[in-house]
């Protein structure tokens, strides 16, 4: 049978992967809300993609639609979508999450300031966040990916974060992403942690190979709640997916990496995060391999996230092993704007000097905001008007201290 | 203050508009086809040769079982098998093999290579195999040479992924009895050895540091930790 014919209620009677076999089938079947689903339950793939597009899916709709909905099922209907489809139904979604700054508004557009170095070294993580900061960027999170997943060193970076938050009354969240465990010990020992880090995969098995399962990620939640540093509202986990991360860890069940990518978003709405985003051409040319395949992924995983009900980013990326340059980045970072993406990366010059890939940059957020008339989350963007002269003394207490 | 004496990163860039001045935009299109080079440049297994004859250095040429670059770079599976004609020139039994192998920077080991192993060899003892040049090679090859050669350790020399400012690093990548199907986890890594990064004499005192290890509890990989003060000066 076609694809475009398969009832959706397959997929609640025939999970992909068996409830017995895997806790994250287990999550999405025990949490799927019937009445939620009944609008579409009679519907197919095929007739489930036309109901998307018409006009009685408003944004309401979809919202209400969400907690029906399977991630096999956004997967499957993704498929039959062209890529206007997958950027027009997005469009209508807005997904709005709130620690110190609201993410997801219509009309604006944050960024995830990616201040990282090749030896975590505090002085020179500190310059790409004062030129971030003076390029707007940063609303979404000040967030650094460490060289090393050790404790003393996760928890100076948080410190250095925090005391620059403090003094200069910046509006946003830091996050420094180190394993999970090792941001629960950070927390243990009194470390300003706000956001809590961890990548995730859409099957427990490719979970284990990251050393983390449900049961971790609930207590990380709740120890991070605990600490109540939210102002503005407590969504405090910060997730990042891949397609092809299962399969990497030779945990996919047979399952295409595009259905298990929906499913690792199934797994983080549990945990109402503050951000996902997939880091779409992260992972080598042996599962994305060139421009138009990055494309077509970063677009179908922003509405697979979006329909499910995430607040989705996207980190647009390549390596230098696949068949993408900055062109290919300037199409889908243009499509994921007129798709309404939450937020995107900043890094400096695109160019990630200790992950070694090409993301975006702070002037392609500036690009797009320009381009589609968008704003930074409301907190930050008044911040950031009485900010340009603070930019001197910032640097002088960061660098030559 | 300049931002550029804190950071290699590319900061203070300066804008055109809302993009990069033309000036940083050519820079950074330049950069990108240097890593793009790397990873397509053929290992030259002559050039490789002719050093370890001059240093009289035994070594053997093998070939994974990808045929070309574009084979490789889609099917790792193929990188990390040996190609038929390949098994039959490992014969013999040794405690330690070096492998060279291009990875994703034929770079990286053309200029890195022989002068890491200048460091090393004269301070290891043992029985060493006949080096081995393997073309279109990932990590885990090493572990099918070592099984063949039922080699104690096997140390894997290879080019890494290019970064933007990096086409040229050098991984080192060290497994206690290599077996077909070792998993990552398994090993010992030394990163970043090149000019701007790791040198040579600090990558050399990591590898006999983890050789020694190794030998001493008869593991690598996860368990086989080197101290953190030690990592964060390296």
């Amino acid at each position: 049978m076609a694809l475009s014919e398969l009832p959706l209620r397959t997929f609640l009677n025939e999970p992909v992967i068996p409830y017995e076999a895997d806790e994250v089938t287990r999550l999405i079947l025990d949490e799927h809300n019937a009445t939620a689903f009944a609008p579409v339950a009679h519907l197919t793939v095929g007739d489930f993609r036309d109901w998307l597009l018409s006009e009685n899916a408003t944004g309401e709709v979809l919202a209400a639609l969400a907690p029906g909905l399977t991630p096999e099922m956004a997967a499957a209907v993704s498929k039959i979508m062209r890529l206007q489809d997958l950027v027009s139904v997005a469009a209508k979604i807005r997904v709005v999450t709130r620690f110190r700054t609201t993410v997801g508004l219509a009309g604006r557009l944050s960024t995830r300031l990616q201040p990282n170095h090749p030896t975590d070294d505090p002085k020179g993580i500190a310059a790409a966040i004062i030129d971030g900061l003076s390029y707007g960027s940063g609303d979404a999170v000040i967030g650094i990916n460490p060289v090393a997943d050790n404790v003393q060193i996760v928890e100076a970076l948080l410190n250095m974060l925090d005391r620059l938050r403090q003094v200069y009354g910046i509006p946003v969240q830091s996050c420094v992403l180190a394993h999970v465990t090792t941001q629960m010990e950070a927390m243990r020992r009194g470390a300003p942690v706000d956001l809590v880090f961890q990548s995730i995969a859409g099957t427990e098995a490719a979970n284990a190979s990251f050393g983390v399962n449900i049961s971790m990620l609930k207590d990380a939640r709740s120890q991070a709640l605990e600490l109540k540093r939210g102002c503005v509202g407590s969504n405090v986990m910060y997730f990042e997916t891949g397609q092809g991360s299962a399969l990497s860890a030779n945990a996919h069940h047979g399952v295409d990496q595009q259905t298990l990518e929906a499913r690792a978003y199934g797994l983080a709405r549990h945990f109402q995060p503050m951000l996902v985003n997939t880091v779409v051409g992260f992972i080598g040319p042996e599962y994305l391999y060139d421009g138009k395949q990055i494309l077509r992924a970063g677009l179908e995983d922003h509405f697979c996230g979006k329909v499910l009900g995430l607040p989705m980013g996207c980190d647009i990326c390549y390596t230098n092993h696949a068949e993408a340059d900055q062109d290919d980045m300037d199409a889908l970072l243009t499509m994921l704007g007129a798709a309404g993406v939450n937020y995107i990366m900043g890094v400096p010059g695109a160019d990630d000097i200790m992950l070694n890939y090409q993301s975006t940059s702070f002037h392609d957020a500036l690009y797009l905001r320009d381009l589609f008339g968008l704003k930074p989350a409301p907190e930050f963007e008044a911040w950031l008007g009485g900010m340009r002269q603070e930019l001197p003394r910032m640097a002088a207490l960061l660098l030559e201290a | 203050m300049n931002l550029r004496d804190f950071t290699p990163a590319r900061v203070d860039m300066g804008r055109a508009g809302h993009s990069l001045p033309t000036r940083e935009l050519l820079d950074f299109q330049l950069a990108h086809a240097k890593a793009r080079d790397a990873v397509h440049t053929p290992l030259d297994v002559r050039l490789l040769a002719a050093e370890l004859r001059e240093k009289k250095l035994e070594f053997v040429t093998l070939a994974s079982a990808a045929p070309d670059r574009i084979t490789y770079l889609r099917r790792p599976d193929l990188g990390r098998q040996l190609s038929h004609e390949s098994r039959p020139r490992l014969t013999g039994a040794c405690d330690v093999v070096f492998i060279i192998a291009d990875g994703l920077s034929a770079l990286a080991v053309h200029r890195h290579s022989v002068p890491l192993l200048d460091h090393v060899l004269p301070r290891l003892d043992g029985r060493i195999a006949p080096i081995a040049i393997v073309e279109q090679g990932r990590v885990a090859i090493g572990d099918e040479i070592g099984e063949l050669l039922h080699a104690q350790l096997a140390i894997v020399l290879i080019g890494e992924r290019p970064g933007l400012s990096s086409p040229d690093s050098m991984g080192i990548y060290v497994t206690w009895q290599p077996r077909i199907g070792r998993t990552e986890a398994e090993r010992n890594c030394i990163s970043n050895i090149r000019a701007e990064g790791l040198s040579y004499p600090a990558a050399a005192q990591k590898l006999l540091f983890f050789i020694n290890e190794a030998r001493r509890l008869k593991l690598t990989g996860f368990a086989l930790k080197e101290d953190s003060g030690r990592l964060l000066s390296g």
